[in-house]
């Protein structure tokens, strides 16, 4: 009893894991009971229960209540799907006015909006594409195809790869100084012999639509969420599930709503990049001293004045950190968009990838790491950088970079002149190097994974044997044997022991979400493989993370390593474990390990980093040793922030298993991606989108409200 | 005398979600912790002043009094929850925004505690800023701003950034900007606080130059016992939100209002305080040849009156006599029993 009194928390947990032993050994597998159960809504069966709501028949394997609950939110997926159908081809018809037929023609107006946005961003994205490669569709657009062929000079010639790169590196140059210059100078040059500038100009220009358009659509979301609490309210749960959401997930309603191609592309990554961008808009403006805006208000500023001339000035590090946010989205997004038809770099590997060349899918990887690795250089690089003051300096000096630039150009179009005359009858390599007809290693790294293959294939597929059935195997059986009922006493219980009835009572509705659909058992299996990752991720994570923290340099190099690694989009680590591990579950778990392992060790060193000075000093002098300043002093402390990265391994992970369905899982991934491909999965990609996030949010839940009553406790910030 | 510059009757400010409705069944009688109850938080309580024109008063008080929130009610970067506030007679809360802001901009200045200056523009351009958005052309603008920097001794300094400064500087920069549109009215929010001491001490003269020369009406904010001392005509003293004296650094030395008062005059050292006027006796009888100015700080002419054997006569700057001081006062005043004299 006294032990009870004692430890109150620590006999807390013990009984509700004994309640969660006794329910699973208590509640007995049903004998009928086959893992496959979501596929119910495809297959038609004697034995399949069925009910009705909303006019939506929904079917599915009946099992004891306790063992898995019916799936009540069956319809929602059927409804969703039938009610964007309804908006997009029958609600609301407004008369339009047709080009071709000249006639009024009757169409529904959100199908018409749907359709005047993808016009829009379509000629967006073709005006930079043709200002970088060449091309008509421009000039068609305010002229017509008629027009073209009359004259057929109007054709706008593309820039020359040269100078692109040239003005790559002076923006760059100014930036940064020298070491990014040099950097983006050789980026380019490498995309360029490589025979990838065709598809990275591609990439590019989405980007160059797709990021600013999402800047403006956040700066003014985070500005209007800043000035009115009900705006932020609005906005938060929204933020919140974004934050957590699979990118791969919001594709697919993109393609019902817009279509296959860039536009849709562009249109759903600004639903992506538009959440950080509000939430380090409105962190800036909150991060402003009060005193500066009331020096703003004294100096009789009114409200567009203050917006435009103190706020946003003085919050420019953090407004810009969010275009570097909204840089990296936008790009990850530019590679997964391939999934609904983008063109670019995520085009090639996909096609790469499925042809199992690994050759050429390491190649477009490499140059998409390394692009990804220069933008965000580079816009980390203009949010760090101050203000200069050029009152005093010549015109000459002030616009050195542009001058310097014009005269790239001027050199760049006499250089691509000349290379008419070099290269006649074949490619114009100064001009522009086609894709393909660069210099190609494909040949050599695809002998090279032979090599590996024939050399350690018994290594390798011993090992694949061992992981998957002594490991893995049992845990996802071990995830699957437990009853519905026990998960959700486990997981309301763990919320109520850390948050009170409050943490209860969230967790408690998202996991009814997840078990009301029709795909709890898939949901069972990304957690499983998700656990089994993060468990390997932290491990490997806090080790590395300590033992690089003992040392002052070796730290912050594993630093900028994670900060490299981080900006590589998720789908780029599937090439190397593709190459090593083949096809199976080995090599999504591996890819998810390599990828969850960045925040588990960035955050276990800012943890032990983030320990006072003052503290250490006086540890040192009570006279501790290394290891026990370790344990005593700097674990402790650090371990919330430690948590915090936990909490980032564990979306890490979610979103590297969902993509992992690329190569082949049997989880929510899997049926995401089958969405893709189905006329109607607009709904179910929403909700098995919403299952992922809401998996997230569990644990974001939890992991948060203990860091932060932990961090109370312990009196730091 | 001539109309106050800044009037308060009867100032409120309560924070809280039914501050207005709690105010109002107060009837004027606000208690602090009745309030604090009902989830609201008095931060000015029933303050009553006026602030005539070239007058500097200094409202003085530890964090947590509305020193602060005081200031900020008559620059109405909040609104008072009760009360009146009248600037050159104007109803200060009957403003509408764009009256406001125009009052802002040719008749207020403010300096802040953390200088709050902006950090994408030069000194000059921080100093300009003001002008710039009463919506005066650049050039102009510019050349006045460079004036201002050379009355706070910056010259040279124009085109640093405020990183690049240290303190005292960025804080000259805030006095420049503040000054930068000429107001009438200046606010100072414990401009000094956030300096180290001999810094402190050095701006403290400057602003006392300044002011001799610009004969602003001033509010001044401080918690620091000395510095109202040194540069106030009347300092007004503030706890919990109510202003427990406000008087002449003399009178609140020599009479406390207050209990919480008298604690602050205690340590202070009197001949550095109070003039000769404020301990001279009225007697002019069996004076010496020496005479002192009624106007003199003590500290400044004891050592002349203590070697004198005889009174001393007191007089004033048309050199009549209106007063006398012995030697012995002047012992009493600087060493007499502190709790005793009063």
């Amino acid at each position: 009893m006294e032990l009870i009194k004692k430890y109150p928390k620590t006999f807390q947990w013990l009984f509700l894991l004994i309640v969660f032993f006794s329910l699973c050994f208590a509640i007995d597998v049903p004998e009928t009971y086959k893992f496959i159960r979501g596929q119910a809504e495809f297959v038609k069966d004697p034995n399949q229960s069925s009910y009705i709501f909303l006019g939506k028949e929904v079917r599915y394997y009946a099992f004891d209540v306790f063992w898995r609950l019916p799936p009540l939110l069956g319809w929602l997926p059927i409804w969703i799907n039938d009610s964007l159908f309804f908006l997009m081809n029958e609600w609301m018809p407004i008369e339009v006015w047709n080009e071709d037929t000249q006639e009024f023609k009757s169409r529904p107006i959100v199908l018409q909006i749907s359709r005047n946005l993808t016009a829009f961003m379509t000629f967006l994205i073709e005006l930079i594409r043709e200002i970088l490669l060449g091309g008509l569709e421009t000039i068609v657009a305010f002229t017509s195809w008629d027009w073209i062929d009359k004259n057929p000079w109007a054709k706008l010639p593309g820039l020359p790869w040269t100078i692109v790169a040239a003005g790559a590196a002076i923006l760059s140059y100014k930036l940064s100084g020298k070491g990014l210059a040099l950097f983006a100078g050789l980026t380019m040059v490498y995309i360029s012999v490589f025979g990838q500038w065709k598809p990275s100009m591609q990439t590019l220009s989405f980007i160059l639509v797709a990021a600013p358009l999402s800047f403006i659509f956040g700066l003014g979301l985070g500005i209007a969420a800043f000035k009115s609490k009900r705006v932020e309210k609005a906005l938060y749960p929204i933020l919140l599930v974004m934050q957590t959401m699979p990118q791969y997930a919001v594709l697919v309603p993109a393609l019902v709503l817009f279509g296959v191609g860039d536009h849709a592309a562009v249109i759903i990554t600004m639903v992506v990049a538009v959440p950080p961008m509000i939430l380090l808009t409105i962190l800036g403006l909150r991060a402003i001293p009060p005193e500066v805006i009331e020096a703003g208000r004294m100096s009789g500023c009114n409200n567009w004045q203050l917006m435009l001339k103190v706020l946003i000035p003085t919050a420019r590090r953090d407004i810009l950190i969010g275009v570097n946010q909204v840089i990296m989205v936008c790009f990850s997004m530019a590679v997964i968009s391939a999934f609904i038809g983008a063109k670019g770099l995520g085009f090639n590997l996909l096609l790469a990838l499925n042809q199992l060349n690994i050759g050429l899918a390491l190649e477009a990887g490499l140059c998409i790491s390394l692009i990804a690795i220069l933008l965000d250089k580079m816009s980390l690089a203009w949010a760090n950088k101050q203000t200069d003051y050029f009152g005093n300096l010549s015109f000459l000096q002030r616009n050195k970079n542009i001058l310097f630039f014009a005269a790239t150009v001027v050199v760049g179009i006499i250089l691509a002149y000349v290379g008419t005359f070099l290269f006649k009858g074949t490619f114009n390599y100064l001009f522009e190097i086609p894709h393909n007809k660069g210099i190609s290693t494909a040949d050599f790294w695809n002998k090279g994974v032979d090599w590996i293959f024939d050399t350690f294939f018994i290594y390798i597929k011993a090992f694949n044997t061992w992981l998957i059935q002594d490991v893995l195997q049992p845990m996802r059986a071990l995830y699957l044997r437990m009853p519905a009922v026990a998960t959700i006493v486990l997981v309301v219980g763990a919320g109520y022991l850390i948050g009170g009835i409050r943490s209860a009572l969230v967790v408690c509705g998202l996991t009814l979400f997840i078990a009301l659909s029709p795909w709890w058992d898939r949901a069972l299996v990304t957690t499983y493989m998700a656990t089994f990752g993060v468990i390997v991720s932290c491990f490997i994570g806090f080790t590395v993370g300590t033992l690089c923290f003992q040392n002052k340099h070796s730290a912050s190099f594993m630093l900028g390593v994670c900060d490299i690694f981080q900006t590589f989009p998720s789908f780029v680590y599937l090439i190397p474990v593709m190459m090593l591990f083949g096809i199976t579950d080995t090599s999504v778990l591996i890819a998810v390990i390599v990828y969850a392992t960045i925040p588990a060790t960035r955050y276990t060193i800012e943890g032990l980093r983030s320990v006072p000075i003052g503290l250490h000093d006086a540890a040192t002098m009570s006279g501790v040793n290394k290891f026990q300043r370790l344990t005593k002093i700097e674990f402790p402390l650090a371990f919330p922030h430690m948590m915090l990265g936990l909490n980032q391994t564990i979306v890490f992970a979610l979103f590297m298993v969902i993509i992992g369905a690329f190569i082949g899982t049997e989880d929510l991934g899997q049926y995401i991606l089958k969405a893709l491909s189905d006329k109607k999965g607009a709904g179910i990609g929403l909700t098995l989108g919403i299952c992922v996030a809401f998996i997230g949010l569990i644990f974001d839940n939890l992991i948060r409200t203990w860091v932060d009553k932990r961090k109370k406790h312990l009196g730091i910030d | 005398m001539s109309k106050p510059v800044i009037k308060c009757e009867n100032v409120y400010k309560i924070f809280g979600a039914n501050a207005q409705k709690m105010l109002r069944e107060s009837n004027g009688n606000v208690d602090a912790k009745t309030f604090q109850e009902n989830g609201c938080i008095v931060g000015v309580n029933n303050a009553s002043f006026e602030v005539s024109k070239g007058e500097m008063l200094v409202v003085m008080g530890l964090s947590g009094s509305g020193k602060s929130t005081l200031l900020r009610c008559i620059s109405r970067l909040t609104d008072a929850t009760g009360g009146k506030i009248f600037i050159e007679g104007q109803d200060l809360l009957q403003l509408n925004n764009k009256e406001l802001i125009d009052l802002r901009r040719n008749k207020m200045g403010m300096v802040f505690q953390s200088f709050a200056l902006l950090p994408h523009k030069t000194v000059v351009e921080n100093i300009a800023f003001p002008l710039q958005i009463k919506g005066n052309k650049t050039k102009e603008s510019i050349s006045k701003a460079m004036d201002m920097v050379k009355l706070v001794g910056l010259d040279g300094r124009e085109n640093y950034f405020p990183r690049e400064l240290s303190g005292g500087q960025q804080q000259r920069v805030g006095i420049a900007r503040s000054l930068a549109v000429e107001p009438d009215i200046w606010f100072l929010d414990e401009p000094f606080s956030a300096l180290d001491p001999l810094i402190r001490k050095e701006m403290q003269d400057e602003f006392l130059r300044l002011q001799d020369k610009l004969q602003k009406t001033i509010m001044f904010i401080t918690h620091d016992f000395d510095e109202a001392l040194k540069l106030a005509d009347r300092i007004a003293i503030m706890k919990d939100g109510i202003i427990e004296q406000l008087d002449t650094p003399a009178n609140i030395v020599l009479n406390p209002a207050t209990e919480y008062v008298r604690k602050f005059t205690e340590e202070v050292p009197r001949e550095k305080v109070l003039l000769i006027e404020d301990v001279m006796d009225k007697s002019k009888d069996n004076l010496g040849d020496l005479k002192v100015l009624k106007d003199e700080i003590i500290e400044n002419v004891a050592e002349k009156i203590l070697t004198q054997e005889k009174t001393v006569a007191v007089i004033d700057n048309n050199d009549k006599i209106v007063g006398s001081i012995n030697p012995t006062k002047i012992i009493n005043t600087v060493f007499g029993g502190r709790k005793n004299n009063n």
